[in-house]
């Protein structure tokens, strides 16, 4: 490791160099100009978001290349998932916006986080390092903490935000064990390549590392939302403003997912042939799902705050992503057309299919919860939360088109036909059987329908009941556009996910060169 | 002679302790607090230990963020825990009991 400039590839990281740029820049203005900017902090913000994805876009290359001696990478999937970040952020943004006008909240110090927590899921997503994962997702959460504790004057946002730090923060701590354990275990590697290097050869002590291993996994599991570690989200996201459940619930989660693709698939994968390490985190993930699923779905049954139903639904839609995630792990795959061994080209293939299943779950995941969570901010207005499941009662007669976006996006939440929804469970459970679990398909399956009962509950209030709350929709235009088109989206993405899926597929055929 | 393993094995006694403390403590959220700056600090033993028996500067200069960072985790935690102060008027681990369901 001789330090050399010319090694450090700085204009691969441009667009997070101009983000960090811009947050101080958000600071310094809205520092002097506090009163007459209302508006200008979330002009900043957006502008930031949309140069940072111009920037990356004009940077992506399909072929991986690293900087900052082999510590950030920049690749096909990472620059497919910032762009996606900065897109539901943005979308987040104007969501929120009037949301957070009306309760007085649009302070500038809300986009400077909710650019520091963008910032975060950038590093994290582009991480090829121990200490890079561990700074951008601190700083991601940090900013989270903060925005979730955003209406101090409110006791259930201060309190939801003391939980989520405690939790997140206990998460972090079992993160960095298991991170000081591979450390340990592989004489010192923290680049996720290395480390993977020294696990495929075998002289790593298998046990530490497998010790490690368990705690990386928690911290994963706690980061994603999922079962056993998921307390912490039905209260968070209920008690923090409508406004920060829609940031919570969308860019996080894929760059949990980036997480969660760098250090287990490239970081921990060991090679196709001996793989130990593979099968090992594939169990641990089987289990996660599994739990995620059923008791996500059955949770969410009892719920009467939306809030809360939406939230126990994204643990089992975390759980049906880390199905396609898991399924790829061994390479081995024991399907109807007979076992196919790790490293053979169709292997590979399979595998590709699995990873780049659980991306397509994951950028699906954020559009519908982005609009389900759109829909709430839009029937909230000044001194009125839309929080309870009655407060969509007879939406129909009061604005039919939102009523038939709201169908929209609970089809696809329930995994019904022909919504964007259908076809990301349908890869994943493809995934899932070619890889030779059966079994938590159907699990999967037969959740799946338990939860259809949930949403459907939803289309019934909307469309067959007598509305008790008459209070009009009045959100600005351009979020009844944006709303619109994000619906839409889900239900235009379903009729045709070939141009996405194979875009995922194409983006993890340049990434797994370098996992094995 | 201390070898890698009484580190470690002062590492896991420490950082445990940070967990129960987190899990077991019913009463004050300054605890918990403290708690949570226990575990880091056990993962920073366990760094310095490997770093100095390895021979490999890297697991020090990582401690060095962790330390960073906590810092700036337990500001970010004192902050949110002194504007539920005002709302609530409690620290108590058990009042926190707005959001249930």
């Amino acid at each position: 490791m001789n330090f050399d400039v010319s090694n450090l590839n700085i204009g691969l990281a441009t667009a997070e160099i101009f983000v960090a740029i811009m947050v101080l820049a958000v600071m310094l203005v809205t520092a002097f100009a506090r009163e007459t900017a209302r508006g200008l902090g979330y002009a900043l913000a957006q502008l930031t978001l949309i140069v940072a994805a111009f920037i990356t876009l004009f940077t992506l290359n399909t072929e991986a290349s690293s900087a900052f001696g082999g510590m950030f990478v920049s690749d096909l999937p990472g620059g497919i998932l910032k762009l996606v970040v900065y897109f539901s952020m943005m979308l987040a943004l104007l969501y929120g916006r009037d949301y957070l006008a009306d309760r007085k909240l649009d302070r500038p110090e809300f986009y400077l986080l909710a650019l520091l927590t963008t910032l975060g899921m950038m590093v994290l997503i582009t991480a090829n390092h121990l200490l890079v994962v561990y700074v951008g997702l601190e700083m991601m959460s940090l900013s989270l903490y903060a925005l979730v504790a955003f209406d101090r004057d409110s006791a259930r946002s201060t309190e939801a935000g003391m939980k989520y730090f405690v939790l997140g923060a206990l998460a972090s701590g079992l993160l960095l064990y298991g991170m000081s354990m591979i450390y340990g275990a592989t004489g010192g590697a923290l680049e996720l390549s290395a480390i993977n290097k020294v696990a495929a050869e075998g002289t790593a002590d298998k046990n530490i590392l497998l010790f490690g291993l368990v705690f990386l996994v928690a911290g994963i599991a706690f980061k994603l939302g999922t079962v056993p570690f998921h307390m912490w989200v039905p209260d968070v996201y209920q008690g923090s403003p409508t406004a920060v459940t829609l940031i919570l619930s969308s860019a996080p989660k894929l760059a949990a997912f980036a997480m969660a693709l760098r250090l287990l698939v490239v970081g921990l994968s060991g090679s196709p042939e001996l793989s130990g390490l593979a099968a090992h985190w594939q169990n641990m993930l089987l289990f996660v799902a599994a739990a995620s699923i059923i008791l996500g779905n059955i949770a969410a049954l009892k719920q009467t705050n939306i809030k809360r139903m939406l939230a126990y639904s994204g643990i089992s839609h975390m759980g049906f992503m880390l199905l396609g995630l898991l399924s790829g792990a061994t390479g081995n795959f024991s399907g109807a057309e007979g076992s196919i061994i790790a490293g053979t080209p169709e292997a590979k293939e399979l595998v590709t299919m699995a990873y780049s299943s659980a991306m397509f779950y994951a950028i699906a995941y954020v559009l519908m919860s982005l609009a389900a969570f759109g829909m709430v901010v839009l029937l909230s207005n000044k001194g009125f939360e839309a929080e309870n499941i009655e407060d969509f009662k007879g939406l129909n007669s009061r604005n039919p088109w939102f009523a038939l976006l709201m169908l929209f996006v609970m089809f696809s939440m329930a995994g019904i036909p022909f919504f964007v929804g259908f076809f990301a469970k349908l890869a994943v459970l493809k995934a899932v059987i070619q890889a030779g679990f059966l079994w938590i398909a159907v699990i999967a399956v037969l959740m799946s329908v338990i939860g259809a009962f949930y949403y459907l509950r939803i289309v019934k209030l909307m469309y067959f009941d007598e509305s008790t709350a008459p209070c009009p929709i009045s959100v600005s235009g351009e979020m009844q556009v944006l709303l619109s088109v994000n619906a839409v989206a889900i239900a235009l993405l379903g009729l045709m996910p070939d141009k996405l899926l194979s875009l995922c597929k194409q983006a993890m055929e340049t990434m797994l060169p370098l996992a094995s | 002679m201390l070898s890698l393993t009484h580190y470690l094995i002062l590492g896991a006694i420490l950082f445990s302790i940070g967990v129960a403390g987190i899990f077991l403590n019913r009463k004050n959220l300054i605890v918990l607090l403290m708690s949570i700056e226990l575990m880091l600090l056990a993962v920073n033993i366990n760094f310095v230990a490997f770093s100095h028996y390895m021979h490999n500067i890297a697991g020090q200069v990582f401690v060095f963020f962790i330390l960073t960072v906590a810092a700036a985790e337990s500001a970010i935690g004192l902050a949110i825990l002194v504007a539920m102060f005002r709302n609530l008027r409690t620290i108590h681990v058990d009042d926190l009991d707005n959001l249930k369901g």
